[in-house]
């Protein structure tokens, strides 16, 4: 039952995964923490690390990992791996369809009015959609310590200087490195 | 062929981190370059295609490529080739992971990592959005506001926008060209 939960849950976020990665970390989030509860805050933030510096597209990355928790629930790794292949393969239904049918038929969608309008309107809810995920992750709707992933000070210092970092074109694999290497030196040795 | 073509982007998924736009030059060299299989022309008009179709950019440029050299078995293989290689990392580090999460060590790395991850999610939309209409930076805090503070659901407030963009198309913009006679519509963004 959760498997299939998980597979609808993905294949909606393929199908409204406007925008690329970013934006789809919203609607993944929606599903996932919000609406089923099926992670915490903290663990999304864990599960959206490993996908940064990981090769391959972030939303497959994130499919991938959320799905083997997810399945992992029901008690062993047999089905964490099934739930993986699920969320994985949902995500990309929408699409391998619509791209298909796009090669065959609409060719000429890229100077469709309908299209372009459509576009052109999705393009700022995007941007707020990205902001949004950044939002709920700084200042989650429950107060649980397994959602809260701004622990003390030394957290919005390294928000800060990683932010100043991705401004700066600073590759995002050395920063997420750096900021492990600070963890490690604030919480793990004091 | 159909080997070449999932070995193509498999090459392309492992080793293209950060995905969607990063991975635009490899997919480029590799499609363009090395193997002739769509023209410079066709690929800039891929690309916009696959910003048009939901789903991330590397997957839709994928199937694309593939079904235009070998039809659903071409899809299908350059499908694979791109998530294969996310696929099993993620497996073997989810794997993995289980047995160490509870190290304290592990467990301060992660401490560490989370707020990075937030400053890495909220650094693009800065550059985003700049350059917009001062309107539609009303429409990002709203959508932001709206998701985060109200809890709406992100689709809704996606097929609103798009039900709004299409009506904008239809309506004021078609306007706008035909009484400016030969000037420009404003610019929206």
């Amino acid at each position: 039952m959760i498997l299939w939960q998980l597979f609808l849950s993905y294949l909606k976020i393929g199908f409204f995964g406007f925008g690329g990665g970013y934006a789809m970390l919203s609607l993944i989030q929606n599903e996932v923490v919000v609406q089923h509860a099926w992670m915490t805050n903290a663990q999304f933030a864990d599960i959206v690390a490993v996908s940064q510096i990981t090769p391959g597209p972030i939303a497959i990355n994130s499919a991938t990992y959320v799905g083997y928790t997810v399945g992992m629930q029901l008690g062993h790794p047999v089905y964490g791996m099934l739930g993986s292949v699920i969320a994985t393969l949902a995500v990309c239904l929408p699409s391998l369809t619509l791209m298909i049918l796009v090669a065959r038929f609409f060719m000429r969608l890229k100077n469709n009015r309908l299209v372009e309008g459509a576009m052109r309107g999705m393009r700022p809810v995007v941007i707020g959609m990205i902001a949004a995920a950044a939002l709920l992750l700084i200042f989650p709707r429950s107060d649980a310590p397994g959602d809260r992933n701004f622990i003390d000070g030394w957290s919005w210092m390294l928000f800060g200087a990683v932010l100043v970092g991705s401004w700066r074109k600073v590759n995002p694999i050395l920063l997420i490195c750096l900021s492990a290497a600070a963890g490690i030196v604030i919480y793990g040795l004091f | 062929m159909l080997f070449t073509i999932f070995a193509s982007f498999f090459k392309i998924g492992l080793f293209t981190f950060g995905g969607g736009y990063a991975m635009i030059p490899l997919i480029e060299r590799e499609m363009i370059d090395r193997r002739a299989w769509v023209g410079r022309r066709e690929f800039l008009d891929l690309l916009t295609l696959a910003q048009s179709v939901p789903g991330p950019i590397a997957v839709n440029t994928a199937v694309f490529v593939g079904y235009r050299m070998r039809g659903l078995r071409g899809a299908a293989a350059a499908l694979g080739g791109t998530i294969l290689p996310s696929f099993t990392i993620i497996l073997l580090i989810a794997l993995f992971f289980a047995g160490i999460r509870n190290n304290p060590i592990v467990d301060a790395a992660f401490k560490g990592m989370r707020p990075a991850v937030v400053a890495l999610i909220i650094g693009p939309v800065v550059s985003l959005a700049r350059g917009m209409h001062r309107v539609l930076y009303f429409v990002i805090a709203a959508t932001a506001l709206a998701i985060w503070g109200l809890g709406w659901s992100p689709i809704y407030v996606l097929a609103g926008a798009a039900a709004a963009g299409i009506a904008w198309e239809l309506t004021i913009a078609g306007k706008l060209k035909k009484r400016g006679s030969g000037t420009e519509p404003p610019k929206r963004d």
